[in-house]
């Protein structure tokens, strides 16, 4: 892959799409097995935010290179109403949303690299980094 | 939309998740199920998960409420065939599947529920032919 790639959340269905361009990048990149699964795991948690939290927004993919290593950045925005207290919500088990709670915990664990912004009113950006071996 | 395939093999439903499900196919799946279990009398669920290479929450909280609605139903659950990569992410996103009976294939799975519909006593649910129950 060369240069950004970015796909649309407009719907659940989306997902799906997101989960097959991360695992096909992934695995161009040469990620094991395991890695990949984790990484992919993590971009459907953060895509399925997108969504539920954000009413939608953008997942863009933006491959790294370090020292011989190689990366994927996946960065997930959205221009939802943002997360008033970034702490409560990285905790497993809370939920505004009905779900598990466990979305932004659980992509924190599963990726090497975990950053996260957000404004209320303005939007959030969740951007997690995985690399290579 | 897809729709997953629900066989009935003697008193069990039988399930084999074949594609990536997209959330309303898992949840349309659930729905369906549970529909089928009163409809056959089922007394046991066994669902082949080897071909997704992701679970996410969503999906494990899915998985966790198919097996929750058939135990409310008298009914059984053995998840089959996840994948060591999927065991060891669910593990590390703090899903504990509780209340879901696993096992490593399709066949371990059949053998765990036969035994475990043998050990329950006065067992046989007779074929519901929607005939009223009598009072005794």
């Amino acid at each position: 892959m060369t240069g950004r790639k970015t796909i649309e959340l407009r719907q659940e269905s989306d997902l799906v799409l997101l989960r097959k361009t991360c695992r096909e990048i992934l695995i161009q990149l040469g990620f094991r097995l395991v890695a990949q699964t984790k990484l992919v795991t993590a971009a459907s948690e953060l895509g399925r935010n997108v969504l539920t939290h954000g009413g939608g927004g953008q997942a863009h993919f933006d491959v790294l290179e370090r020292s011989g290593r190689r990366g994927l950045k996946m960065e997930f925005v959205d221009q939802g109403p943002g997360i008033a207290d970034i702490r409560q919500a990285m905790t497993d088990g809370y939920t505004t949303a009905g779900g598990l709670g466990f979305g932004l915990g659980a992509a924190q664990r599963l990726a090497n690299e975990f950053i996260i912004q957000s404004t209320p009113g303005q939007g959030t950006r969740v951007t997690i980094i995985g690399w290579t071996l | 939309m897809e729709k997953i395939p629900i066989l009935k093999v003697d008193n069990c439903l039988l399930v084999s998740i074949q594609i990536d499900m997209a959330d309303q196919v898992a949840l349309d799946l659930q729905d369906e199920l549970s529909r089928r279990i009163v409809e056959t009398g089922a007394r046991g669920v066994l669902i082949d998960i080897s071909c997704l290479d992701v679970v996410d929450s969503f999906i494990g909280r899915v998985l966790g409420e198919i097996a929750a609605t058939a135990r409310l139903l008298d009914a059984v659950t053995v998840v089959v065939g996840m994948q060591a990569a999927v065991a060891i992410t669910l593990v590390e996103l703090g899903m504990r599947l509780e209340g879901v009976l696993t096992a490593l294939n399709v066949e371990m799975g059949m053998a765990l529920l036969q035994k475990h519909l043998a050990a329950v006593p006065g067992l046989v649910r007779k074929a519901q032919d929607h005939d009223r129950p009598q009072d005794d």
